[in-house]
């Protein structure tokens, strides 16, 4: 479904993603972990194309979408939970989801279809029903991002991005979220690419998985396989840490 | 939406009421000027409240709505209805333009952009004296016509301006209210989030950017008709400065906000003029206490001031 070969991401004269390469086939959870600053989040703006790749390929579908704008990105069906929630503070819940199907108003999709995918949403998270009048800035950090998460679904993607959906949040919360997107998949079949800095918990969900270290990839296979691996314990599961620490 | 249509009925009640409350011609005359501030303080509002981009170059969009309509008609004898879409056109196309550089800016940068354009502006005003008079102005510009009804005093001026403005303040209210609202309020708050969920961010700031200047002209080309007189102090870098003060203090992404707002700032002088060397004072004192004790603008500002004013119910004070 969506094929990332090689491609190189520069901020400025920083060289960001070291010949990246990826891959996601359909309804697959994959997830993307590694330290701060190792990509994970230029792995995602670069699929959306906030930030320009310098060059490779991605392709969705076998249609490139590398060279698109970041709203033709979404027209394509990728919608990104952008990192930190970013929800629209001074809206109400209710606008804030209407945003996420602006191409499909724009499109001209009746007010009954939008109405019908704004339903599907609060299914899913039924708080945002309670407070779908309240302005966004005054949700829980839970709440909003339930919310972005939800923003992003209304605009029917076939591929979710997600940027660290478990930031700052109750492992209580994040276990509510986990389960959300897993049921996502099982019901609607989306694909899902996952950030992650929680790496146990969101290599227990994913498929496969990818660790990222400063922009290349340096371990890639399937999610219970890294769970087990050796070196990823040791530098993002946190195991083994008195060995070191005593070495 | 119905209380949007009462306040909008409420308004046009207001403004047809008016000519039956002030007979003499100054007041007329007065809100002749309320109605074409109202009018660019709805256009900066669209761009600095609701999208959050600040212009403080709009004083040069107006004029430049002024002179092309001035000089067209009174040099080049156009019809001056014609030379009013001319000059709307031309301005919206002009600021579509300048827009896409000029936007990528943000912030203070944006503020020293957009001055420079309307000092350019103004600069060319008056240097320009082959074609706009220069500092001395340009005068003989037509009033505007319907058939045999010449708008030439103030109670049909005020007409004329007024069914614009309310014209105006319809298609603003509407654009809030729309998909297009939503998504300048988006990128108000945060530009990548919006640009995720499929907003063209930077086609959008320049197209809003080109509808504030497309307003502001239709404003400028009035006051040219209306004045049939036009001359470069009206155009200048304090102009804009009070222009972001109007949508300010009125309420930024308000649309009524700027209606206040402009009526405040028209009318203060007016009425301060009876404190005569002392008014310039008294008037920056308002301002300083409505943005000091009003901080979400008249529109917030007044109905909470009014709350507290009136008698309270009984309340247990501890």
């Amino acid at each position: 479904m969506l094929k990332i070969k090689n491609i190189n991401t520069y901020y400025g004269q920083v060289h960001a993603l070291k010949n990246v390469s990826i891959h996601l086939a359909r309804g697959e959870i994959v997830t993307l972990i590694g330290a701060n600053g190792a990509g994970k989040t230029t792995v995602l703006n670069s699929i959306s194309a906030v930030t320009p790749v310098r060059n490779g390929e991605i392709l969705f579908n076998t249609s490139p979408a590398h060279s698109l704008s970041p709203d033709r990105v979404v027209g394509m069906g990728i919608s990104q939970v952008p990192e930190g929630r970013q929800v629209f503070k001074p809206l109400t819940v209710e606008d804030n989801l209407e945003l996420g199907a602006y191409l499909r108003i724009r499109k001209r999709e009746g007010r009954g279809v939008i109405r019908q995918s704004l339903e599907e949403v609060y299914t899913l998270f039924p708080r945002l029903k309670e407070r779908r009048k309240q302005l966004a800035g005054t949700l829980s950090g839970g709440e909003q991002q339930m919310l972005a998460i939800g923003r992003a679904l209304m605009a029917q993607p076939l591929l979710l991005l997600l940027d660290e959906p478990s930031m700052g949040l109750a492992p209580l919360v994040v276990q509510e979220i986990f389960t959300v997107l897993k049921n996502l998949r099982s019901e609607k079949g989306t694909t899902i690419l996952l950030v992650e800095q929680n790496a146990k918990a969101a290599l227990k969900m994913a498929d496969r998985g990818y660790v990222l270290e400063t922009g290349k990839v340096i371990l890639e296979g399937l999610a219970s396989e890294l769970l087990e691996n050796k070196e990823v314990q040791r530098a993002y599961l946190g195991k083994e840490k008195k060995e070191i620490w005593e070495r | 939406m119905k209380r949007e249509l009462v306040k909008y009925l409420l308004l046009v009640a207001a403004a047809v009421s008016m000519p039956y409350f002030f007979s003499d011609g100054y007041m007329m005359n007065v809100l002749v000027f309320v109605g074409i501030n109202t009018m660019l303080a709805v256009a900066l509002n669209l761009l600095l409240g609701f999208a959050g981009q600040i212009s403080l170059g709009h004083a040069g969009f107006f004029g430049l709505g002024a002179y092309i309509s001035g000089v067209l008609t009174a040099t080049h004898q156009v019809n001056p209805w014609l030379a009013m879409l001319i000059a709307a056109i031309a301005v919206s196309f002009l600021a579509f333009l300048i827009g896409f550089p000029i936007l990528k800016l943000k912030g203070h940068y944006l503020a020293m952009a957009t001055l420079g354009l309307g000092i350019i502006i103004y600069i060319v005003f008056n240097e320009a004296v082959d074609i706009t008079g220069g500092p001395s102005g340009l005068s003989g510009i037509p009033n505007l016509a319907l058939g045999s009804l010449v708008f030439d005093n103030d109670v049909k001026n005020y007409c004329l301006v007024w069914t614009f403005t309310i014209v105006t303040i319809l298609l603003a209210v509407n654009l809030a209210h729309s998909r297009i609202g939503r998504a300048l309020r988006a990128i108000h708050d945060s530009e990548v989030a919006a640009r995720v969920m499929g907003v063209n961010v930077r086609l959008l700031k320049v197209q809003i950017f080109a509808l504030s200047a497309f307003i502001s002209a239709v404003a400028g080309s009035l006051y040219a008709h209306v004045m049939t007189f036009a001359a470069p102090a009206s155009f200048g870098f304090h102009f804009s400065v009070e222009l972001v003060t109007m949508v300010i203090i009125g309420g930024l992404g308000s649309i009524y906000g700027s209606l206040f707002g402009a009526t405040l700032l028209t009318l203060l002088p007016e009425l301060l003029r009876t404190f005569q060397d002392y008014d310039i004072i008294i008037y920056g004192l308002i301002l300083i206490l409505v943005t000091m004790f009003m901080p979400g603008g008249l529109v917030q500002g007044i109905p909470s001031l009014l709350g507290a004013l009136l008698p309270k119910k009984k309340e247990g004070r501890g």
